[in-house]
């Protein structure tokens, strides 16, 4: 329990409450404009020929909120002083290492995905799956107001990668991680001791296929049924959307384009694959989905 | 008596020439209010209604740039009293935190307002994806906006390293090891060592001057973190701001085309 105590009394993890809270406060907020301008049928935003003078009404706010924000962090910084810990030493490793609080769902992906892929593929595909949003979403409704039944997916799609693989993330890692990057759940000590057996196999394991042969070299037949999985995962999936697509909404398939969806698509199965990978990894303990001599994922 | 002299002050040329214009309260003056202003004309004259209601916009963004001038404040004045050299800098924080007037208050601040940043630009962008604020004609500047997500997370990393105590150079040892992990450019990524990857040669090796965190990685992630990243985030925000009053304000459809 002590542990717990230690992490919420630590005043570098005070912007993860407020984070918490925030958040998921905000969007339950707005969830809450989106359902009366969706009952009401003309937005409440959408007016777009009341208008007020900025100086004062604009300006008023700017200053009162600039006021609120200065009191805010001066209090704050009162009250809370930074961390400053030991002189920096190379030669003695904390543990846990720790990456600064908002890069803790990345760290916390290493648990299931090696480094090139949850501290470089998907950070890279984070910003570039961001900036092609506007480019991706051709939905013209919703524009300016909050709203759901008009942008169901658009919104369900960014409040899971957000909310749940972003912030929730960060929350794990924050709380639950102790010693040697292990689970603990807040009531339980913290042992650097602690022995985790490592059950992890590969999927072709499981399915009685070894990854490496007797004499150490990579099995190929493992190797190449990997491969056949990841890049299936793609090849199947992608054109079967596609398909499902022009039959069910033909009109929208026709505006949404094939470079579009190919784009969509392809980062839409990448962000899923991580919540895949972690069910695989909670149920049947999977290590590696495919193994090969230069990367595995 | 003070009444004359309000009017002498009032009307001297050096008044006149600083003031031009006094609290009337009429249309036309609040009108130049905002635009003789330097500060305030980046805002138009009149605005929607909803678009100064803060539960519309929560004031994230406009929170996000008071916080990135109180940083710049605050690390300005941090940077008098520190030196981007192994030997110093953990003393300089000491020194800083325990011995300069408020220096402790300033360092606290810095601290603080740089992690509120992260959360704030996090839920400006939540607020603009949820009111669609990035459709036409606005797609832009969204990515804009991104490019500044990721710039306020270089900004806050790189700012990390530099009290250079064990858990500055250890977070920044777990950040900076995934560069190892580059497909192509890092000696442990996909296909790194094929191409002549060697912890010595490769992109965490540019990006920390050393095969480990050391002082040179120290005075590169200075110089990045209180130079270049800033002067690149003031003109993102520039493009940022200027798009935004362009595009007709902070939400909703394109401004007609005269």
């Amino acid at each position: 329990m002590h542990n717990l105590l230690k992490i919420l009394g630590n005043p570098d993890n005070f912007p993860i409450i407020i984070l918490l809270f925030t958040v998921y406060g905000f969007f339950i907020y707005s969830m809450k404009k989106a359902k009366r301008n969706d009952e009401r049928g003309v937005p409440y935003e959408a007016d777009e020929t009341d208008k007020v003078q900025v100086w004062p009404y604009l300006v008023r706010v700017e200053f009162i909120a600039a006021i609120a924000v200065m009191v805010f962090v001066l209090l704050w910084s009162i009250a809370f002083d930074a961390p400053l810990e030991e002189p920096a030493n190379p030669t003695l490793t904390p543990n846990p290492s720790k990456a600064p609080w908002y890069f803790l769902g990345l760290q916390e992906m290493l648990v299931y995905f090696d480094p090139w892929i949850a501290g470089v593929l998907l950070p890279g595909l984070i910003i570039i799956g961001l900036m092609a949003i506007p480019y991706i979403d051709i939905n013209p409704k919703g524009n300016g107001y909050y709203t759901f039944k008009e942008r169901k997916w658009a919104i369900t799609i960014f409040a899971f990668g957000f909310l749940v693989l972003w912030v929730l993330l960060i929350f794990v890692g924050t709380f639950f991680r102790g010693p040697g990057w292990n689970f603990f759940w807040p009531w339980e000590e913290w042992d650097p001791h602690k022995v985790v057996a490592i059950t992890n196999v590969d999927l072709t394991e499981l399915f009685g296929i070894p990854t490496y042969n007797p004499n150490g070299a990579l099995n190929p037949i493992a190797s190449i049924l990997g491969g056949v999985v990841v890049i299936g995962y793609y090849a199947i999936l992608m054109p079967l959307g596609w398909l499902w697509l022009k039959r069910k909404m033909p009109d929208f398939a026709e505006k949404f384009g094939l470079t579009r969806y190919i784009v969509t698509s392809y980062l839409f199965l990448t962000m899923i694959a991580l919540p895949i990978k972690m069910i695989l990894r909670w149920t049947l303990n999977v290590k590696y989905v495919w193994v090969t001599p230069w990367f595995n994922v | 008596m003070l009444a004359q002299i309000k009017k002498k002050i009032k009307s001297s040329d050096i008044y006149k020439s600083i003031f031009r214009h006094g609290y009337e309260d009429t249309q036309r003056n609040r009108a130049l209010m905002v635009v003789d202003n330097v500060f305030l004309h980046l805002h138009p004259v009149r605005v929607s209604r909803h678009a100064v209601n803060y539960g519309y916009t929560w004031g994230m963004g406009g929170i996000s740039f008071l916080l990135f001038i109180i940083l710049t404040i605050t690390g300005v004045i941090l940077m008098f009293y520190y030196r981007p050299a192994a030997e110093y800098a953990y003393e300089d924080m000491k020194y800083l935190m325990n011995d300069v007037p408020f220096g402790a208050l300033i360092r606290n601040m810095h601290r603080w307002s740089a992690h509120l940043m992260v959360i704030t630009v996090m839920l400006h962008m939540f607020r603009v994806f949820l009111t669609g604020s990035y459709k036409p004609p606005r797609q832009f500047n969204w990515v804009i906006g991104v490019i500044l997500l990721l710039l306020t997370f270089l900004l806050s990393f790189t700012g990390y390293l530099l009290p250079w105590d064990q858990l500055a150079i250890w977070a920044v040892t777990v950040g900076t090891n995934m560069a190892r992990a580059t497909p192509f450019l890092g000696h442990q990524g996909p296909f790194g060592p094929e191409l002549g990857m060697r912890p010595d040669n490769d992109i965490r090796f540019l990006l920390l001057g050393g095969t480990q965190v050391g002082p040179p990685a120290l005075l590169r992630f200075y110089v990045l973190h209180c130079i270049f990243l800033p002067l690149v985030t003031a003109i993102f925000l520039a493009v940022h701001f200027w798009r935004v009053r362009k595009d007709g304000g902070i939400s909703g459809p394109a401004p007609k085309k005269i």
